[in-house]
Formats: structure tokens, sequence, C-alpha cells
């Protein structure tokens, strides 16, 4: 009996292996991906996107995505965490250094806070550029001018944004006028609560200049200029668009978008992972993707995207001790 | 521009697009009667799809979603009391009584034509406007948003009638502590959260309407099953379905349908306004034009109570499109997701989008005709079967409405705390509607509250916390002379009404 038992044992497992082997054509069975907001969002669309991709190309079978909202993308990083669900990875992007650094606490089981250091990093894929920009009638032809004005009269320049103060808009409006050698607390940063919003703000002339994601100012291109971004070189979708640090502010920040991987996801399972995310990035169906949503390329995997948050969580934490909202 | 116009003609009437303009129609009506599922995530989902297709064909087939929802979210408004988008909540403020009087099909078909009147004298307010109605979108500040919102609180006269006047009052205040609840919009505080993440984005509306109109109305009729007041108010199948309108009531029509339309179509063209404010704006305005005895009626099934609202939604819905395609601003969630698409598209917004492409910027509002006319063909004939609902025996009807208010919360967000504190809001509103506290100001108190709080904060900010942008703008100060002379002739009828008694 006992004999029965394991003959069967060792007949199933070599059965699995060989069917693991004959599938080596594909990277990988199955992947779930959390998405911490509802359906439209960009978590929504960087998951959904890549998983088309990641599908179509081949390199995995099937792609299952589970949208889940609360606490702004806190109540997918606490699943993740406290579950430690497989084949499963979540969406992110720089909001997750920002709620590291506030440290959110109190929702994980035990005492433990919300940061990317409790998920498992895997890879950087994408990214948006800050960006500055006047109404089109605007006086201010460049940064220059917008810090002219400013240190003339602080209170002549309003900068409008599409989220809280403390959020990733303020603090890209933040960096450029810090490396202006501004003060930062005392730019008047006007919060709105969508990038719409903020848009619609600007160019009814409530406010002088808008900061944000450059993504967001691609609808309103006709209406606006843009006068610096945050990128080391030119864009090539907005090529006209001028960079802060050939101006001579020496301003860089990329809003990426990248994915984690549950607490004690093993070392292999996580390179596997992020070699199949660089690779889709040279195949047709990935580019397919990324033109209709207008992404930046930026992939970024396992030990340099941790030494890049880590980086990004040092600026930012200076930053946001120097604007009071830590 | 005539040119461009005949252009958009022959691209809305190709058969293909004619085929999207049904099938979005028919998807958006289905989408809109469906508590919680709203047009925002169908078009999310739909993008994919649509990338099949040239720019125009696509657009055509979102826009049609996008009103079709908003003119079959009409129909759980009055049937259930369920609204379907929060577009649609104002219908069922006069929609629901006058179904529960027995007049469910004429209710039904009030709201159908006056969606289609809506929809299509907006179509014709972009047909000859929309290249300078860019200007009108812009044209609206933060002080004159908070004094709008301002001017929309007045609405809640309309449910504080006879000693009521302090029980809607309360039920601002509650609507009001409802709407601060979750992060600050202006800093990143968060306030009455409890520490718990799950309020962190604050309260959803479509989950405080859920709880304080299907969901407490529901769980009313059961506590109420025995109440021989109720049970009399059983009616018979063919009156349900009798979609007739009589003269009376049309006339009435004739003489909302036109200024309903065009507050509709001015509050959708605001891009930090939208349908939902839209429509009550339009409840409260229409209320203080009409005479003494029909303002009686507001709020207990009164025609142009329920005309107001479904002629401004559909007008702010087409009315939307203007900062969209002509701005590039979205001023909603969905038309964020349609602008998205039509960047996907390699199509630039922008106020000469007109000329540059005539065949998108001109077939979307042709094909809305086509649309209207498709959605009133849609939704006339079915009428008569739709408002049997109501003859359901209330044993099978009830949980149904409670299974869809249920998942439609869920479905929403995919978080369950959503359906415990749906659960939990329906058990206070329930009690306090055994108490006749009135529902619909909360509703109103929440939305308008919230958006009041946040304008007012960003004027003080932008004016460095001087009040003076009370009357700096002649708009801001127009709307607020306006708002101060409606509550001053308010309070001079009910004090000229008691000293006559």
């Amino acid at each position: 009996m006992k004999l029965i038992k394991s003959l069967i044992t060792v007949l199933f497992s070599t059965l699995l292996l060989i069917s693991a082997t004959t599938s080596s054509s594909v990277a990988m069975d199955k992947l779930h991906f959390v998405i911490g907001g509802g359906a439209g969002g960009g978590w929504d669309g960087t998951a959904r996107g890549t998983g088309e991709a990641l599908t179509k190309a081949g390199m995995l079978k099937s792609a299952s995505f589970e949208n889940m909202s609360g606490g702004g993308g806190g109540k997918a990083l606490a699943y993740m965490i406290n579950t430690k669900p497989a084949n499963t990875i979540l969406v992110q992007s720089t909001p997750l250094v920002l709620r590291s650094i506030t440290r959110h606490k109190g929702y994980v089981k035990g005492n433990g806070t919300l940061s990317y250091k409790d998920v498992v990093p895997i890879a950087g894929v994408i990214g948006d550029y800050g960006a500055i920009a006047v109404a089109k009638s605007s006086t201010f032809k460049n940064f220059k001018d917008v810090v002219d004005a400013y240190n003339k009269d602080p209170n002549s320049v309003k900068m409008a944004g599409g989220s809280v103060r403390g959020s990733m808009d303020h603090l890209i409006g933040a960096l450029a006028f810090q490396a202006a050698g501004a003060d930062p607390n005392a730019v008047a940063y006007i919060p709105y609560d969508a990038g719409g919003k903020a848009l619609a703000g600007l160019l009814s002339g409530e406010t002088q200049i808008i900061s944000t994601g450059l993504g967001e100012l691609m609808g309103a291109r006709d209406q606006v200029r843009i006068i610096g971004i945050t990128a080391p070189s030119r864009v090539s979708d907005a090529p006209d668009a001028p960079t802060l640090k050939e101006q001579g502010y020496d301003v860089q920040f990329v809003n990426w978008r990248g994915f984690f991987g549950p607490p004690g996801m093993s070392n292999s399972d996580k390179s596997k992972i992020a070699k199949m995310l660089g690779d889709v990035q040279k195949t047709p169906e990935w580019e397919t993707v990324r033109a209709r949503n207008a992404w930046v390329n930026i992939y970024n995997p396992e030990g340099k995207f941790v030494s890049f948050l880590e980086k990004q969580t040092e600026e930012m934490t200076a930053l946001m001790k120097k604007l009071g909202v830590i | 521009m005539i040119e461009g116009i005949l252009i958009g003609l022959t691209t809305a009437l190709t058969l293909q697009n004619i085929l999207m303009v049904m099938v979005g129609c028919f998807f958006g009506t289905i989408i809109g009667m469906l508590p919680g599922l709203g047009p925002m995530t169908a078009i999310a989902l739909m993008i994919p799809i649509t990338y099949g297709f040239d720019p125009a064909t696509g657009l055509i087939l979102m826009a049609g979603v996008y009103y079709g929802a908003v003119f079959g979210g009409s129909t759980s408004s009055i049937l259930l009391n369920a609204p379907g988008v929060p577009g649609t909540v104002a219908t069922s403020f006069d929609g629901y009584p006058m179904a529960q009087q027995g007049k469910a099909g004429k209710a039904l078909a009030i709201a159908a034509w006056s969606s289609f009147a809506g929809g299509t004298l907006s179509a014709i307010y972009l047909l000859f406007m929309a290249p300078s109605l860019s200007k009108v979108s812009l044209s609206f500040r933060s002080p004159d948003y908070f004094a709008l919102m301002i001017l929309g609180l007045t609405a809640i006269a309309a449910f504080s009638s006879k000693g009521q006047f302090l029980k809607a009052m309360m039920m601002v205040v509650l609507g009001l502590m409802l709407a601060s609840v979750g992060q600050d919009s202006l800093s990143d505080i968060t306030r009455f959260t409890f520490d718990n993440m799950n309020l962190t984005d604050g309260i959803s509306f479509v989950l405080v309407v859920m709880a304080t109109f299907a969901m407490s109305e529901a769980l009313t009729i059961i506590l109420k099953r025995n109440d021989p007041t109720s049970a009399a108010k059983q009616v018979s199948l063919t009156e349900l379905g009798s979609i007739k309108i009589n003269k009376e009531e049309r006339t009435k029509m004739y003489k909302t349908i036109p200024r309903s339309s065009i507050i509709g179509f001015l509050i959708g063209v605001l891009p930090g306004a939208g349908a939902t404010i839209a429509s009550f704006l339009a409840y409260g305005m229409e209320r203080n034009v009409v005479n003494d005895e029909e303002k009686e009626k507001f709020g207990k099934g009164s025609v142009n109570g329920l005309s107001a609202p479904e002629t401004a939604n559909n007008a702010a819905c087409s009315g939307s499109f203007v900062p969209m395609l002509t701005l590039g601003i979205p001023g909603s969630g969905t038309t964020a997701v349609m602008l998205g698409a039509l960047l996907g598209f390699g199509v630039q917004p922008g106020p000469r989008l007109y000329m540059t492409n005539p065949e998108i910027f001109w077939s979307i509002i042709m094909s809305m005709y086509i649309g209207m006319v498709i959605l009133l063909i849609l939704n006339l004939p079915l009428i008569p079967y739709i408002a049997r609902i109501l003859a359901v025996p209330k044993n099978y009807l009830i949980p149904l409405i409670l299974f869809f208010s249920v998942t439609g919360i869920y479905v929403m967000s995919f978080n369950n705390f959503d359906i415990y504190l749906m659960i939990g809001i329906a058990v206070v509103a329930t009690f306090l509607r055994l108490y006749d506290f009135p529902m619909p100001p909360l509703i109103l108190a929440f939305v308008l509250g919230g958006l009041m709080e946040e304008n007012l904060r960003r004027s003080l900010l932008l004016s460095n916390g001087s009040w003076e942008f009370l009357w700096d703008r002649a708009l801001t100060a127009c709307i607020l002379l306006t708002t101060i002379l409606i509550v001053i002739w308010h309070v001079y009828k009910t004090m000229f009404k008691k000293t006559k008694n």
C-alpha cells in the first residue's frame, strides 16, 4: 500500500516536472495583479496594460486583475503585507514613497507601518515626469520669469496642483523653487481635487502657474505653455517643452510606476518577474500599449529599483520637512 | 464651420456609427438602471475595444454609453427610489412619490420626454455655440463655485415646509458632517476617520444615496408592513402602465424644460460642477419660479419637480463635452476617461478641434441627436413593462432591492467595508425616517457642502485670507445676491402667510 502511494507520488511529480519543462517557452503560467484603485485610474491602466502586453507577447499564459480601493491604495498594500498571496504582484507609484515617509500607521496586523520596505520591490516599469506650465497667454516665458516675479513679490505667483498639500504635485513645484534658491514653503500652493480642476483653475486666471505631471497636461497642450519639466533631457512626446535642467535648475523627478511582490517572495520569483517585465518592453505588443497611453519607458529592476527608492525617500523627506508637512 | 458640421453629419450617419450609437445607448440604459455600476467604469473597461475603431466611432460609442446611462438612471430612481447614477438622485425626489401614487408609467414617461428634450436642446446649444463656449467654462473661479453651491443649498427649502424646517436643517447638518469625513481636500489631514483606513477616501456619494434612499426605503416598508395606510397604497396594474401625459401636465413641462435645459447645460459646461449639481440646482430653481399651488407639491410628486432635474442632468451631460473637447479639461471621472481615450487615439483636444478634426467634434454632437431619438424609442415602449416591477409582490421586491444595493456598492470599490458602512447608515436613516426626517436635505448638503467647503477654503487661500472675494468679482456678487433675494423672498412669504392666518 505504502509502495503504491509513493509510486503514485513519484509518477505525479515526474509528470509535473515534465509539464513544467515543456512550458518553458512561456516565462510564467499565471500572474495576479492587485490594483489599489478603481477602474480607469493610473494604476489600473498600468496593470491592465502590462498584463495585456505580457499575455499578447506570449510571455505570460494568463493575467488576472483585482481592483481593491480604499485608503488611497493603503488597503491593497495592507492586503499584500497581511495575506502574502502567491503569484500576485501589486502596482504602485511614487505616492508609496510619500506614504512611507509620512508613515500612515495602524492598518497592518501588529504595529506595522505601511512602507515600500514592507513589500518586495520587483521593478519600476514606466514613469511620468513632473512639469510646470503657464497659460498660453501668460507673460512668463520660462521658469526664470516665474522666479523673478516671485522674488519681487512672493504673492504674485500662485501655484495650482491637482492634489493636497504635501502631495506629488506640490513637491514637483517645490523642488523647482528650491533649486532656484527660493524658500519652497513660501510659495503659495493652491490645491484642487483633480488635475483637470487645477488646469481649469490655471486657465480661468485664478492661479499663475501649475505644477503637475506631464501626462496630465498633454490633453491641454494647446492651452498651456510648459516652461519646465523634471526630466534629465527633453522627451519625444513633448519636444518643445524645455527641461528645468537646461535652464540651470538642477531638478530631476520622476513619478515612477512599478510592481511589488508580497513580503517573503523568493529571490528567484522576483528575478523571473523582473526579467519578464524588462523583456516585454522590447516587444511590439508592449509598444502598442505604451504608445496608446503615452507612457515613458523607465525600466528599473530589483536592486537598482531599491536604491532609486531609497534616494527618492531621502530627497523627499528633506523637502517635506522644509515644507512642514511632516 | 458649416462644412465641418456637414462632415460631422455624414460621419455620424454611416451605418457603423449609427449602430455604435444604438449599442452605446442600449448598454448605457442598462448600466444606468443598475444601481452602483456607473458609466465611468463601463467606459474604462470598454476602451481596449474602441481602439479597433477609428476615433470618431470610438467616441460616439463612449458618448452613447454616457448619456444613455444618465437617461436610464431615472428608471430605478422613480420605481425603486434607488438612483442608478448620481445625476438622477434629484429625479427620485418627485419621481418616486409619483410612482407610489400609482402613476409610475406617467412618471417614467415624463422623465423620458424631459431627458429627450434636455439632451436634444443642449445638442442644439452645442451646435450653435460650441466653439465659443470654452470661454464660459473658464469664466468660473473658486469664489463663483462657492457662491453657486450656496445658491444650490436654497433648494432645501423644498423639504422644509410645515413644521419640517427644524428637521430639514438637522438633516443638512448631518449631511455636512458626513461630507467632512476622510482626507481633507486641501491639506493631507484626515478628519473623523478614527484611524480607519477605509474612511480616508471619504464616504462615496453613491453609498450615501443608496443607504439613505433605496435601503432605508426598503427597510421602512418592512417595518410598516402592517400599517393600514401603506396597504391602501396598493394600486391597480393597469394604472401603473399608463404613459399618457395629460394637457395640464404637458403645459407644465413646456415651461419647465426650456429653463431647466439652459441651467443644466451651463452647469454642465463648467468643469467644476456636473450633472448631479445641475439637477439639484435646476430642481431648486424650478421650485422658486412655480406658483404656490405647485410649490406645495414639490417633494410629493410634482410634475415640474420631476421634469426639471431630468431635463437638466441630460443637458449637463452634453454640456460636459465642451471643456473636454475644446480645452482638454475633464470635469468628471467619466469625461477624464474619455479624454484619455481621445489622446490614445492621437487626437489633440483644443479650441480648434472643431476645425482640425471636424469628423470627430461634430460627429459626436450629431450622434447625440440620433442617440436621443434612439433612447426615446428604446425607453417609451418599455415603460408599461418596466413599471410592472412595482407589481412584483413586496416579499420578492424588497430582497431584490437590498441585493442590488449591496452588490452595486461592492462592485464600485470591491471593499466589503463599504457594505457594512452602507448598512450602518441605512439603519440610522430608517430610524430617522420613522420620525419623519426628510432625506433629500441630507443628500443635498452632502454633495454641495463638500464642494462648498473646498471652494471657500481655496478662495480664502487665493485671496490671502481676506473675505473680499465675496464681492470682488461681479459674477460672485451676482450669484450671492440672487441667493439672498431668494432667501428673503421665502422668509417674507412665510411671515406674510402667518399674519394672514
